[in-house]
């Protein structure tokens, strides 16, 4: 439980539009983390941060090839890997 | 539980199975129940409509249907069997109203639904890995079940496949894939009933299930089924990536957004006022002429004065209300319904609301009775409350009759931008934004009041882009413009004939000769109706109205159209006014103060019995209903007082 935040681990919420990541675990409510998980938001799913959409929140992340619009202060608990640019695909 | 053998003998049926045949097998009943269950938006009530024939609501986005619908499956022969729709689900958990009804159905907890005897489990073929994490709940209720993977036809465009035959091993039950908007595949479904009916046997066997149904557990099962068969996810959809780059613009996403909404009251303003004043027109002379046919008494009177009158003055709206739900049906079907919510986000925040919300509040521009329905949708109670209590005040289609017919009459018909922008296009919008923003102050003070902000999260999913379909639409129009001119032929007429029998009693007083040839009624004010209006007037007079306006009023408390039929009869048995047009009638009775501030008492008022009741039912008491009315009746009252007294001022 005790985690140490890699430096390579960062929140969704911070990760720019266009990269990627691996979801590393998600802090939030049970029945919220329910509803993500079966969206496809689980420890080792691989997210891409798409584009937010006119005001800046909430953002779209296509996860699982599902497009899925959080806002800002739901994705600031989840906890994202980057993958490296070039191995993005 | 479901501690269920690993994939192996054949011949040996798991425990739920032998409890299906044998109980199937010893008392011999029937197949009866077929239950259709899935994730959202995977085309379950696109597959319930062509199975039964029946024609639910479905649209492209997570969340259309939240209720159970039954229906006997008719299309594919089998009219003694009866296939229930339900609510998309995630998992068997339940977090909202609509996927408890979901869940309760389906494990045959739901009084006063039969327990299913099988299961057409639906899945989205485009992203199986997610959608199969449903199988294994579902499976573990023990009920035969198909395995439908809907949406084939998007599968193969976007170059995605899938092993029909190695997932139906895997999963121990059969597997088909269809394409319930296309109806491909579908012949899969009778060959499944008429096995699992007396004596069930998919040939197929048991699997080993996660032991734990955890979303984890489920979604590390679903993957290693997806791979082990083979599943190749298809590319991402090209066009809505590229679509969504616009619609989704910083700087052309609203842009966009805003010219949509303009561009719908154009249309339906513009376009539908010259098919309205047609059919006024058309059923004008169709009355007279018809007219002509009957005795010239008091039941030549009473059909075209008291019920064509009225009747008629409200179906002449029908175009524009057609060409309202053309808009709103290729909104919902295209699927820029989602990115609009996305959109409106930041705006739907500010005021504390969900952005969950926003669907249920879009929908109530079309009717508040499913937007109250569709909150099922959001968690949270305390803020489905508050979407409940704003909902009546966005502009439902119930408006538009006597929107259209008091800016016709009183808002010249002036052009801005070379003619893009209409004076009474703008009015209109204006109508709109009145109660939208009536909406949003009320949630804010709902929200600064009675709820602190809480803390359920805006979580969308975003359907991809999909043509609407003419058919689809077509049907959208059809159903709407039956249940619109069934409205006018039911409720309306039985109003605007009360009101005509009460404007020609007491009889003896007002029947009298004028001429050889004509009778008519003289002296309205004198009538029952007369007096109750006239009793009524000092309340209302501030505002504007006069006394028939005060009893279209009362009688647009059953619904909101009633006030045009109700003053097309008063207007049209008047002999004073009875040879002019409602418009003109009206532009002669009214002050542009009281016009205007009538509509806003519509912006503004819960005239609606359907809405009322619908908020008991949900809401399980008549507090809230009560409140609601009493809420929105002062606020308009004083609305309208306020509009009056300025616009009286100033012109």
């Amino acid at each position: 439980m005790a985690e140490t935040v890699a430096s390579d681990v960062t929140l969704l919420s911070d990760a720019k539009v266009g990269s990627t990541g691996v979801v590393e675990h998600i802090d939030l409510p049970e029945d919220v983390c329910h509803y993500l998980a079966h969206l496809g938001f689980l420890p080792g799913t691989k997210v891409e941060i798409l584009r937010s959409a006119p005001a800046g929140d909430p953002r779209v992340y296509r996860i699982d090839g599902v497009e899925v619009g959080l806002r800002r202060d739901t994705a600031q608990h989840i906890y994202l890997r980057l993958t490296p640019n070039g191995a993005a695909r | 539980m479901s501690c269920h053998a690993p994939v192996q003998d054949p011949v040996e049926p798991t425990a739920a199975e032998a409890k299906i045949a044998g109980k199937n097998g010893a008392s011999g009943q029937k197949l009866k129940t077929v239950a259709l269950i899935g994730p959202p938006n995977c085309g379950k009530s696109t597959l319930f409509n062509r199975l039964t024939g029946l024609r639910q609501k479905v649209a492209n986005y997570p969340g259309v249907t939240v209720e159970h619908h039954s229906g006997k499956m008719k299309s594919i022969g089998r009219a003694d069997l009866t296939l229930i729709d339900l609510p998309g689900i995630y998992s068997l958990a339940t977090y909202s109203e609509d996927a408890r009804v979901a869940v309760e159905v389906l494990t045959g907890r739901m009084p006063g639904v039969p327990r299913p005897d099988c299961v057409l489990l639906v899945l989205d073929a485009t992203h199986m890995n997610r959608q199969l994490m449903l199988a294994a709940p579902v499976f573990s209720i023990g009920l035969p079940t198909l395995v439908l993977l809907n949406m084939s036809d998007q599968l193969a465009a976007r170059g995605g496949s899938i092993d029909t035959l190695a997932l139906a091993k895997e999963l121990g039950h059969p597997v088909a894939l269809i394409s319930a908007s296309q109806g491909k595949g579908l012949d899969v479904i009778p060959d499944f009933l008429l096995r699992a009916g007396p004596k069930f046997d998919s040939g197929l066997r048991p699997v080993q299930l996660p032991v734990l149904q955890s979303a984890a557990s489920c979604r590390s099962w679903a993957t290693q089924v997806t791979s082990r068969t083979k599943y190749e996810q298809p590319a991402a959809a090209l066009w809505t990536r590229r679509l969504d780059a616009v619609l989704l613009h910083r700087y052309f996403g609203p842009i966009i957004f805003l010219l949509v909404v303009l561009g719908v009251f154009q249309v339906v303003f513009m376009s539908g006022q010259p098919l309205s004043d047609w059919m006024t027109e058309v059923l004008t002379r169709a009355g007279t002429h018809a007219a002509l046919l009957l005795p010239d008494n008091w039941l030549r009177l009473m059909l075209r004065d008291g019920l064509w009158n009225g009747v008629q003055a409200v179906i002449v709206f029908l175009p524009q209300i057609l060409l309202l739900f053309l808009f709103i049906g290729i909104l919902e079907d295209s699927g820029y319904l989602a990115r609009a919510a996305l959109i409106a986000d930041r705006v739907m925040r500010a005021i504390g609301l969900n952005g969950k919300a926003f669907i249920p509040l879009l929908s109530a521009y079309a009717c508040a009775v499913p937007a109250i329905m569709a909150t099922r949708t959001i968690e949270n109670k305390r803020e489905r409350i508050a979407t409940i209590l704003v909902a009546p005040f966005m502009t439902c289609s119930a408006r538009l009759p006597i929107y259209t017919l008091m800016i016709a009459a009183f808002i010249p018909n002036m052009h801005f931008l070379g003619g893009a922008i209409g004076l009474r296009a703008l009015v209109m919008l204006g109508l709109y934004a009145l109660g939208f923003l009536a909406a949003m102050i009320t949630a804010k003070l709902l929200n600064s009041k009675v709820m602190k902000a809480s803390a359920a999260p805006f979580i969308l999913e975003l359907p991809q882009y999909r043509w609407p379909t003419p058919q689809g639409l077509a049907l959208r129009l059809y159903d709407r413009g039956k249940l619109f001119v069934k409205k006018a032929g039911t409720i309306i007429l039985a109003c605007t004939f009360v009101v005509w029998v009460l404007s020609v009693l007491p009889a003896h007083l007002l029947l009298h000769q004028v001429g050889p040839d004509r009778v008519t009624f003289s002296d309205l004010a004198s009538s029952y109706i007369g007096h109750l209006g006239h009793f009524i007037e000092p309340v209302l007079s501030p505002l504007g109205f006069n006394w028939k306006i005060g009893i279209g009023l009362l009688s647009s408390i059953i619904a909101r159209e009633v006030i045009v039929g109700t003053l097309g009869t008063l207007y049209g048995v008047d002999p004073a006014t009875h040879a002019q047009t409602l418009h003109a009638a009206l532009r002669h009775d009214m002050t542009l103060g009281g016009a205007i501030a009538l509509v806003v008492f519509f912006a503004f008022a819960m005239q609606c019995t359907s809405t009322l009741a619908v908020v008991r039912r949900e809401t399980n008491s008549w507090k809230l209903p009560a409140l609601q009315f009493a809420y929105m009746t002062v606020v308009a009252y004083v609305a309208a007082l306020v509009t009056n007294q300025v616009i009286t001022r100033l012109f």
